[in-house]
């Protein structure tokens, strides 16, 4: 069924697509998957794989889509240039999916139905259940290679080199020889096929570049895990929750290596699966306050759970360090796609006056990196730090800097007064600002046999922690709270401002996840004549810098994924910014944002706003 | 108004073992209401450390929300105390636990808070056998937000405005032994002499040490009708034995006849000598003690005493073969695995 289509093709295009793979969840696709899309990273070659998963184990549809761009664009883009639809649930979904001119793949062992045939797309079917059943006699084998069948057949319609996917196979199945063989068969199978059955390679199709250097393809909360060893948190205590499981889980892998003592064989670290997340929370704030590094990592229902705690993090002034993998909404289904959604919710988590440090990675490396960084800021500080990833980047495999650790580093465990300090003070005061920075002296337990030892409650004390109701000893606490807010304001990670002098009237904001596809829309709206300058953000509270930026341009885009424009409204009120001085730019449907989506809505205020000239918005962006 | 005491000493204050008198175990001065019973709780553990001779900055005290969650200020007044929030005083004091392994964990908790909004983290506090000494100082009622019935109050008890509770009870001794806690005792707040060697055996029990002491609450609790008030409880509490606990370091002295006499040896080494007054009952059983419980409740007595104790297993840290180091003493060195290992870890992701 492949051949003419009444469309014009395209010109030939090399490392810049998109492939979709529609397949049912649990049946061994997404090993397949990651082969596909290891091997394009492996040929030097830009790529952003992203998994689109149901919130169940069997059986469900899910889509894993993998994005090629020579130019090394990360984000997720529109328009899907071919499909590999195995998945009878959702076929119809899927041939629709293909974008005008592109191509789906199917399993042609059944006869499709004529209704389901569009005019304006390739197809090219590959019996493969036939294929699997001739040549496999074990039924999940059967299963599994109808998988492997088509990363072949994509081999070499796309041309990728058939001996990076056998090293990989190799590096999959090492200790496991026996299964490199069959696995070799399936991909010549598929191979084969394509060869004598089709024009190969595409119209779109890869070629061995040189543009991936040392970075690694790796996902956000690996780097977490790995970043809170390299941290020194030695407590961990979680409950599990889709999106963030693997946080804790890859710590307890490389806790498991790294943090071991050779002799004894015991643990420099102890991790507890906890009974929820108020018990999880409540073990890090006794870890922290007894003086050990401790984390959890959650995901929006969990901070929900742990807004009591997170309160007495905060007036009681215990370090703590919480990991929020953001996700789509409460209950199950919606909650396995991506958003960023829970930004109001902790920045000012639990009741009385509250509000935490938040910080925003956006890559792998930035995870690593500035989970490490919160237990510093959250010991220096005194109190909560959340690091807030989502979805996309927790769980998709990004292309990323290396990892690097500065050997020079010591911690930083804030002020924590030692038995000769306190022996040579005079009288100890608790919640004393002493350096008039707003952050008081700790003590941990145990330290001294009679100074230093106090009652740590959330409020009535004084500065010596001693109870009181004393109305103007709560005043002058929640205001010496309010200088060690400012004292973080620029202890925090400064943004990153993308040009020294702003050239142009507008700004675009943006942080985490939205951050590769805010920077192809630049791009592309600079291509088309519209200059824009950018900031990303990557903590609050705000610091100076972004004050500056956003009063330096007549307004600024805050792209976001979430409805209510939540890191505007925070902009808003941490900065007194006036509303009309912010656009929202907002995706909410779960799915990660697209370079397209924010291009194309920039551009449409603008034209509103009588900005740009009629036939510049028009043109096709 | 703050409450912190003068500091005066008297020269011929008795001294124990490490030179410590029994007013610097002391806390700021109480501001309960006279006669509540959690103060003669505090005044018991007091003198138990002081006893024991721990150095007082070694106890971590943690504690929920309630007028019994605020005790931990009343007592050893040199140590590190955490008044956190309602209920969940079993995860701090279990994270507490895993940073410092060396320290005297002292969790203390209110009927409301353990038995109600905490009921949870008390059930999981036990399956961990966290390393610590739980007592909940047990009124029946809400102390703090003025009386309220609490699940342990017994059904057909009457509160003080007159109303009788239509509810069946939380049994929070029976419900730690069916949980496996490895040490369960129960006690009155009106018993010094029976509560201070009790709280002393729990220090020194490896795990979970359970003791639920029932503490009336003089202002909304102790009327006429109530099952937690002193008349009542004096009138009905029957002692499972008598306890002496015996130092690692002293001689066993048998004072009392054969076959009356239990003994446990504890993980280090003290022992406890139970003189029984309760014949079918043996400590170390599970199912007896569970018996022993579920006999006193038919006859509407209050079983007093330990009730159950098991020395074989290991705490969380042993289960979970943490460090001998407490985790809050390691440092870069042993925590940072440094930027080689970070070269190998990278090259796994290319
Ligand atoms: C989350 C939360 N809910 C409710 C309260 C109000 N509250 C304070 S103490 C208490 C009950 C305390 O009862 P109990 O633990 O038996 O202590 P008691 O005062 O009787 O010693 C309640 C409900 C609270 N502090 N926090
Ligand atoms: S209200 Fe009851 S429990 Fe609270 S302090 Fe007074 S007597 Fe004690
Ligand atoms: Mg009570």
């Amino acid at each position: 069924m492949s051949g003419a289509i009444n469309q014009v093709s395209r010109p030939s295009q090399v490392n810049d697509f998109v492939v979709r793979f529609a397949n049912v969840n649990g049946t061994g696709s997404a090993s397949a998957n990651f082969l596909f899309a290891k091997a394009i990273f492996r040929m030097g070659i830009p790529v952003t794989p992203k998994n689109i998963f149901p919130s169940n184990i069997q059986g469900l549809p899910t889509w894993y889509e993998v994005r090629v761009s020579e130019k090394g664009y990360l984000g997720r883009r529109e328009g899907i240039d071919l499909v590999v639809a195995v998945n009878a649930q959702s076929f119809e979904k899927d041939i629709q999916s293909v974008r005008a001119g592109g191509y789906l793949i199917y399993d042609s062992t059944k006869k499709m139905h004529n209704n389901l045939i569009r005019e304006d797309i390739h197809y090219l079917g590959i019996p493969m259940m036939e294929m699997c059943n001739t040549h496999f006699t074990d039924p999940r084998q059967r299963q599994l290679f109808k998988n492997i069948i088509y990363v072949g057949a994509l081999s070499v319609l796309l041309s990728i080199e058939f001996e990076v996917l056998e090293t990989l196979l190799a590096e999959q199945f090492a200790g496991k020889e026996k299964l490199i063989a069959p696995n070799i068969k399936a991909l010549k199978l598929g191979a084969n096929y394509v060869l004598e059955q089709f024009q190969y390679p595409l119209d779109f199709h890869l070629q061995r570049r040189d543009l991936v250097k040392s970075k690694i393809l790796v996902d956000g909360n690996t780097a977490c895990g790995l970043g809170a060893v390299y941290g020194g948190a030695t407590v961990v205590a979680w409950y599990p929750i889709t999106p963030s499981t693997s946080v804790a889980e890859a710590f307890d892998k490389f806790a498991g290596k790294l943090r071991v003592d050779k002799v004894t064989g015991k643990k420099n670290y102890a991790i507890v699966q906890a009974e929820d997340e108020l018990a999880a929370i409540g073990m890090v704030i006794g870890a922290n306050w007894n003086g050990a590094r401790s984390f959890t990592a959650t995901s929006g229902p969990g901070v929900s759970l742990m807004n009591e705690f997170i309160g007495l993090s905060y007036f009681a002034e215990v370090p703590a360090v919480l990991v929020d993998v953001q996700r789509a909404g409460p209950s199950t289904g919606m909650p396995t796609r991506t958003q960023q959604s829970d930004v109001l919710l902790a920045a000012y988590a639990s009741h009385g006056d509250t509000k935490h440090i938040l910080l925003f990675p956006s890559t792998p490396k930035e995870c690593f990196e500035l989970t490490a960084k919160s237990f510093e800021l959250a010991e220096y500080l005194q109190t909560l730090v959340v690091l807030m990833t989502d979805l996309d980047l927790g769980m998709n495999d990004h292309m990323s800097e290396p990892f690097e650790w500065d050997d020079n580093h010591e911690y930083n465990r804030g002020k924590v007064l030692t038995e000769e300090e306190l022996e040579n003070m005079g009288r100890y005061g608790r919640y004393l600002d002493v350096d008039g920075d707003g952050i008081p002296y700790r003590t941990i337990p145990g330290t001294h046999p009679t100074k230093g030892g106090f009652t740590t409650r959330g409020t009535s004390r004084d500065e010596y922690a001693a109870y009181t109701e004393d109305n103007k000893a709560y005043q002058r606490n929640m205001e010496r709270l309010l200088a060690k807010w400012e004292t973080a304001r620029e202890l925090v990670p400064a943004p990153e401002v993308y040009h020294e002098a702003n050239q142009h009237n507008f700004g675009i904001l943006f942080y985490g996840t939205s951050t590769y596809s805010s920077e192809e829309a630049k791009d592309i709206l600079e291509a088309k004549g519209i200059g824009l300058d950018a900031v990303r953000i990557k903590a609050f509270p705000f610091n100076a810098t972004v004050k500056d930026f956003i009063a330096s341009h007549q307004q600024v885009f805050v792209i976001e994924q979430n409805r209510d424009a939540q890191l505007r409204s925070l902009l808003m009120m941490d900065l007194s910014i006036a509303p009309e001085k912010l656009v929202p730019v907002l995706n909410f449907d779960g799915m990660p944002i697209t370079a397209d989506f924010i291009a194309k809505s920039i551009a449409s205020h603008l034209f509103q706003e009588k900005h740009l000239q009629h036939d510049l918005y028009q043109t096709h962006i | 108004m703050t409450y912190i005491k003068p500091i005066f000493r008297h020269p011929k204050l008795p001294k124990n073992k490490i030179g410590y008198t029994l007013k610097e175990y002391e806390g700021a001065i109480s501001n309960l209401c006279a006669g509540c019973g959690h103060d003669s709780i505090s005044t018991a553990i007091v003198q138990a450390c002081f006893d024991l001779s721990i150095e007082p900055h070694k106890v971590a005290k943690i504690s929920g929300i309630g007028c019994s969650s605020k005790t931990p200020a009343f007592f050893l007044g040199n140590s590190h105390g955490f008044n956190s929030v309602h209920g969940r005083m079993p995860s701090v004091a279990t994270g507490a636990n895993l940073a410092n392994k060396d320290l005297v964990y002292f969790g203390v908790s209110g009927d409301g808070d353990t038995a109600s909004i905490g009921m949870g983290q008390f059930v999981h506090a036990i399956r961990r056998n966290v390393n610590m000494v739980y007592l909940v100082m047990n009124n029946g009622c809400y102390g703090l937000t003025k009386g309220q019935d609490s699940a342990t109050a017994d059904q057909g008890s009457k509160s003080k405005a007159g109303s009788i509770n239509p509810f069946q009870p939380v049994d929070l001794a029976s419900l730690a032994v069916e949980l496996g806690a490895t040490f369960v005792a129960q006690s009155f707040s009106g018993d010094k002499g029976q509560l201070v060697p009790l709280i002393k055996a729990a220090i020194h029990h490896k795990g979970f040490a359970f003791i639920n002491v029932i503490s009336p609450c003089v202002t909304f609790n102790n009327n006429v009708g109530s099952t937690k008030s002193y008349d009542y409880v004096r009138e009905h509490m029957e002692m499972t034995s008598k306890l002496d606990f015996v130092p690692q370091e002293s001689e066993i002295k048998v004072d009392y006849e054969e076959g009356e006499i239990a003994q446990v040896t504890m993980h280090d080494g003290t022992r406890l000598q139970l003189h029984k007054l309760e014949n079918e009952w043996d400590p170390k059983d599970r199912l007896s003690a569970m018996n022993a419980i579920q006999r006193a409740r038919a006859k509407e007595e209050i079983i007093t005493g330990l009730l159950y104790v098991e020395t074989r297993f290991g705490d969380l840290h042993d289960i979970l073969g943490t460090s001998d180091i407490p985790l809050n003493k390691l440092t870069a060195k042993e925590l940072n695995p440094g930027g080689a290992a970070l070269v190998e870890i990278n090259n796994g992701f290319n």
